[in-house]
């Protein structure tokens, strides 16, 4: 037999997108067609493993699903009904009404994207459009990590930050299902379980990493943080926490004034320069507390000035060691035995101060002291969805940061380590523009997205009223850093705050998956007004394949997969970097589309020159770039920094900052698709105050200054907005919203009930209900997938066997699921491995009829459900009868997590298949019917026997 | 019937890990798709829109709870051929289509001489054997021999496709007859098991089974914490630490 068959004519080097890992792939192509796809050996992202999607790639490349033309509507809105047009023409029908837009209110473009990777882009066309109203998905997704992380320790959980893998301990991972990201924490996992580290995974749900930790802590949802701040009570009772690390990275010793129902209660006392004070006992004087004061008293009381104050650290350690905060106090609410809660305190403080341990490499701080190793507390955390997901996710997520630098465990050797560019300025610096609501044929001053830090920097108008569509920092939820995309259909169908003209979204599935309350926004979006117009007038969709929000675009523009595209994973984005060093990476096209589709990013760009925005044009009027390839290289978003921080100079010898090169994208491809550079061993810890890391990270353009990076255990960013709550500034609150502004924005992290759970009837609703990613789908995407679809196509309620058998459930029962919100029907499995008062099911498996071109039986509609359908948007109405979105007070975040049920035995005659159903969709115009058989792979087999 | 070989030379074989499975499925796709192009290839998929979908698989991950006096745990079982030393699925076979290689213990299926009798899937208790109805013969886990030998691929990339995959390290490759090689010292470090050894078909493939949840804490030993009894009130063992 032949057992060196020809594989491949070539190896392309790109990189996946089969979720949003990024991982370097290697792309074996023979005869113009993917044969193989594996895991590139030397990216740093997955050292040459590859996931359960990533691997099933060909399959997502060749889905009969793919949209083939430029589509426009010719039925009514969501009917499906289109007809095929020319590239030109889709193109003329946007410029035309985009522009009439820009000309005259450029704030009725609301342009919102999805899972998309090119924001950094996105968000510039839409600044020189002028509109506020962009954001990309961030807001339904995991803004309250991103948000938590860059207001505490200036980095964040994921993207910006990871676990020190090689030399960690004891592993703390709070609901994580799977990715977020998927390779490197299995790269992880496998590497701490060589070594013999313990994990402990917090999670209601048993599943995956879950699954293979030494202890699972199946905590009720919603409840995390609670739990955190009694690991936070143990160890201050028992004095155990990193004080010299606090005193020289955080701002532990800041004075905080003391003066209960005044305008400055809670600030920081500051000098004339306003200089944030603290008290030096050495000198028994007030000291600068930005400066090294070596011995800053951690308590007592003082007065400057004539005005009371305390530190930081008093008002902090009096809160927690409270006993509402003790482990017996919280055990019930948490279902953690408080035994459990106090062993892992223990640990957590065994491993950080017995099993201390220091890397031998001599670093210098920036106060100037030489350090002849670098210490270690080797406990590391990670936490994702489930802790974002609830309407308390912003407050946990601060709570778990607060417990890692309590122990001394944040950017030291075995802790948690940035990811460059980061850490930045606790918060990053820019603010949001936008907030004059956009002037007519004028760019915005800046990006719409940024971090504000006092309520003068919401956008709101003097009215009180949010500028943005989506509410975003308004009152409804100040810190809102990723916008609010899922509130922008139902704000914009009511026109609160007002009416808009066109909704332009790409590679979001809004009308199914990614939205709460998904029946209801279907109507939305097709609700007319009283003369038969459309409530949205006009709706802008761009997408690879034909998923259900398809339908409901008035003007399709078909995407290319991602094996055909250019794109750029980008440092001014969403980067890739290992905590050794920065990187990013590229993709280019390694196979040629066989369909007349665009990549979205060079439509984009496209559009941009058409509509003469600033920066896509020359100075003649003609375009500035011919596609996304084009910009990657020459666009420069300050002098010598662009999309990729690689090979720039003109003869690609500088990184970082350089010159535009125009070779970039080759040597990018000589190079596998990516870029990555390694800090000197000096520079790879402790980068918050690592003289050495911070002007290296100033010289390759991620930081304005190599000043440190303080950490905010107490924010007085939280406390200005408090304030402001208690009527106190120039800009406050309206009185219907003072007493939720004071209750959610305290300085220090607190934890209250999930929303939900506090408006409903308890025994009425008495289960929560989640939902988690399969390790082999990534939303909504895999069930096109024909080999990945094997293997998950009805998602199952899962259910504790002692709950079912209290319930008098069995096995394979179908029931109903049923919230305030609605109802969904669904057949349980029976399980051990979830808290018992919790049900789950996997993610975006249910598909709507005729959907990403699946036939008439596919189980992914007839038997699979979407849990959406019991979400609500909206939360009960308060007091007043407000009802606000279903999300996070302090930054929006969609609490899809905080949903309550009861599940109740369906009748006999309506189990087999889910509801609700939906009308089929048909096909649009030029895409085939799904074939009955695949023989993929065939091809190759003749092809060896040929040769 | 079919002879099998007395000996081999080598027993390749895959070994393992169920402490580190965590059920991401990389082996069962990254199998699926390298296969699917490779020495039996196609790896057919019926109705692979459709309700009703079934499709050629080499390996599958299955998950199971399993309760023991320890307590309940999840554990992702990954399943394929296990090359065995007496393999029934070879013996059974009427034309020689399956046999076992001598060289290095590999049971693989000469398609031309199958005529889909399926004689060998009843015979393996395992599961492991999968028929291809579209064209008619049968398949299975070829370790990927076409990718272990060949020329073509850089040689840190002659390993079967779920190796390769495999993103937490739980599969391992190599010669199970070699008691100096690398995974039989894994094997004998960590225990590792054949699947139902009692059957008699002597699996070439070992289980390494979950290690005791608790015996490789770190923190086995941690002490209770106790109070910090701050003498003279409030916070007086920060003052104390600070100023030690």
């Amino acid at each position: 037999m032949e057992t060196s068959p020809y594989i491949a004519d070539r190896v392309a080097k790109t990189t996946c997108y089969m979720c949003a890992c990024r991982c370097g792939i290697d792309v074996h192509i023979r005869d113009g067609k993917v044969r193989y796809i594996n895991g590139n050996k030397d990216h740093p992202v997955n050292r040459g493993v590859l996931c359960g999607k990533g691997s099933a790639g060909i399959m997502q490349h060749y889905s009969p699903a793919r949209l083939r033309k430029p589509l426009l509507r010719s039925g009514p809105r969501g009917s499906g009904e289109f007809r095929e047009i020319e590239w030109e023409e889709a193109l003329g029908i946007a410029t035309e009404r985009l522009a009439r837009i820009r000309h005259t209110d450029p704030k009725k473009l609301a342009f919102f994207t999805g899972r998309d990777q090119s924001q950094s882009l996105t968000g510039w066309w839409a600044t020189k459009f002028g509109t506020p109203n962009f954001a990309a998905h961030g807001g339904f997704c995991s803004v309250n990590m991103a948000a938590a992380g860059l207001y505490t320790v200036g980095g964040a959980f994921w993207e910006f930050g990871e676990p020190d893998w090689d030399r960690t301990k004891y592993f703390l991972l709070f609901g994580v299902a799977e990715d977020h990201d998927s390779n490197p924490i299995k790269i992880g996992l496998g590497k701490l379980k060589a070594r013999g580290a313990k994990i402990v995974s917090v999670n209601p749900c048993r599943t995956g990493y879950n699954a293979i930790a030494d202890e699972w802590i199946g905590i009720r949802p919603g409840t995390d943080g609670l739990f955190v701040l009694a690991l936070i009570h143990e160890l201050l009772r028992a004095g155990r926490v990193d004080i010299e690390y606090l005193v020289r990275y955080t701002n532990a010793h800041l004075l905080v004034i003391q003066n209960p129902g005044a305008a400055d209660d809670g600030l920081f006392v500051r000098d004339a320069e306003g200089h944030p004070l603290c008290w030096d006992k050495s000198a028994n004087a007030p000291a600068r507390g930005d400066a090294s004061t070596e011995t800053p008293a951690l308590s007592g009381e003082f007065e400057i000035g004539g005005r009371r104050c305390v530190p930081a650290f008093q008002l902090l350690a009096q809160r927690y060691l409270d006993e509402s905060y003790s482990p017996d106090a919280v055990a019930e609410k948490c279902g953690v035995p408080a035994e459990t809660i106090r062993r892992t305190a223990a640990e957590l403080a065994h491993v950080a101060f017995e099993q201390a341990i220091e890397l031998p490499v001599a670093w210098t701080d920036t106060a100037g002291r030489r350090h002849a190793t670098m210490k270690g507390r080797p406990i590391a955390m990670h936490a994702m969805r489930g802790i974002s997901a609830h309407s308390n996710g912003f407050h946990t997520c601060r709570a778990i940061h607060l417990l890692q630098v309590l122990l001394g465990t944040v950017d030291v050797p075995g802790g948690w380590r940035y990811k460059p560019p980061f850490p930045k300025p606790v918060p990053p610096g820019a603010k949001p523009a936008g907030k004059d609501g956009g002037k007519p044929d004028t760019p915005l001053s800046g990006s719409p997205l940024g971090f504000v830090t006092a309520p003068e920097d919401l956008l709101i108008g003097d009215d009180g009223k949010p500028v943005r569509i989506d509410k975003a920092y308004s009152w409804d939820a100040p810190l809102a850093a990723h916008g609010m995309m899922h509130t922008v259909i139902r704000n914009a169908t009511r026109g609160d705050p007002y009416h808009i003209d066109t909704l332009f979204m790409y590679m979001a599935n809004m009308a199914w998956n990614s939205s709460m309350n998904t029946a209801e926004t279907m109507s939305m979006l097709t609700e007319k007004d009283n003369d038969g117009n459309y409530k949205i007038p006009f709706i802008i969709y761009s997408d690879a394949y034909y998923s259900e929000t398809v339908p409901f675009a008035d003007l399709v523009l078909p995407d290319t997969t991602y094996l055909e595209r250019h794109d750029c994973i980008s440092l001014l984005d969403r980067p890739i970097s290992h905590a050794d060093g920065p990187g990013d990476a590229i993709r280019h096209p390694v196979v040629q589309p066989d369909r007349d589709v665009r990549p979205f990013q060079s439509v984009l760009i496209d559009l941009g020159a058409r509509l003469k925005l600033p920066g896509f044009v020359n100075e003649d009027g003609t375009a500035k770039y011919k596609d996304y390839a084009d910009y990657i290289v020459n666009h420069e978003r300050s002098p010598g920094i662009g999309p990729l921080a690689g090979w720039r100079g003109v003869f690609g010898e500088k990184h970082g900052r350089g010159e535009r090169n125009p070779s970039q994208l080759q040597r990018y491809i000589e190079n596998g698709g990516f870029w990555h550079h390694e800090f000197d061993v000096d520079q790879r810890y402790y980068k918050m105050a690592n003289k050495s890391y911070l002007e290296a990270a100033v010289g390759m353009g991620f930081i304005a200054k190599a000043e440190p990076i303080r950490f905010e255990l107490y924010s007085e960013t939280l406390q200005r907005f408090r304030l402001a709550g208690q009527g106190h500034g120039a800009v406050v609150p309206p009185p219907s919203q003072r007493k939720r502004i004071e209750a959610h924005f305290d300085p220090l992290p607190i934890w209250y009930p999930p929303f939900e759970e506090a408006a409903i009837v308890e025994r009425d609703y008495p289960l929560h209900a989640l939902t988690q990613r399969p390790m082999h789908m990534y939303h909504s995407w895999g069930s096109q997938n024909a080999w990945l679809r094997q293997i998950t196509s009805q998602n199952r309620l899962f259910v504790h066997h002692r709950l079912a058998a209290k319930l008098g459930f069995a096995d394979d029962d179908w029931v109903w699921v049923e919230s305030v919100n609605g109802r969904v029907k669904g057949q349980i499995r029976l399980v051990d491995g979830v808290e018992e008062n919790t049900v789950w099911t996997w993610n975006a498996i249910g598909k709507r009829n005729g959907s990403w071109a699946l036939k008439e039986n596919a189980a992914e509609h007839t038997r699979g459900f979407l849990l959406n359908h019991a979400i609500g948007d909206l939360l009960p109405p308060d007091e007043t009868g407000r009802r606000y979105s279903n999300s996070d007070p302090v930054t929006g975040q969609a609490a899809w997590f905080d949903l309550r049920v009861r599940i109740r035995k369906c009748m006999p005659e309506e189990a087999g298949f889910t509801s609700p159903q939906f009308k089929k969709l048909p096909l649009p115009p030029g895409i085939s019917p799904s074939p009955s058989k695949l023989s993929f792979g065939a091809q190759f087999k003749q092809k060896v026997l040929a040769r | 019937m079919t002879c099998v070989p007395a000996t081999t030379e080598k027993s390749l074989g895959l070994v393992i890990d169920l402490d580190s499975c965590v059920g991401c499925q990389a082996c069962v796709t990254s199998c699926k798709e390298w296969n699917t192009g490779g020495h039996m290839a196609p790896l057919t998929d019926l109705k692979p829109y459709d309700g009703g979908v079934d499709g050629v698989w080499f390996n599958r991950v299955h998950t199971y709870e399993q309760t023991t006096d320890a307590g309940s745990r999840t554990v992702h079982f990954p399943r394929s051929c296990l090359h065995c030393a007496e393999p029934a699925c070879v013996t059974v076979c009427p034309t020689g289509a399956s046999y076992k290689r001598e060289s290095d213990g590999i049971v693989l299926v000469n398609e031309d001489k199958c005529i889909g009798c399926k004689l060998c899937s009843w015979a393996c208790p395992y599961g492991a054997r999968e028929f291809d109805t579209d064209v008619g013969v049968m398949k299975k886990c070829t370790l990927c021999v076409d990718r272990i030998y060949n020329e073509n691929l850089p040689e840190a990339d002659r390993v079967p496709a779920c190796v390769a995959a495999c993103p937490t390290s739980a599969r391992h490759f190599g010669d199970l007859a070699d008691p100096l090689s690398p995974v039989s010292q894994l094997v004998e470090a960590r225990g590792g098991v054949p699947l139902m050894p009692e059957l008699g078909y002597r699996p070439t493939n070992r289980y390494l089974p979950p290690r005791a949840k608790k015996s490789n804490a770190v923190t086995s030993g941690a002490p209770p914490l106790s109070d910090a009894s701050p003498a003279g009130g409030f916070l007086g063992w920060v003052d104390r630490l600070l100023s030690a």
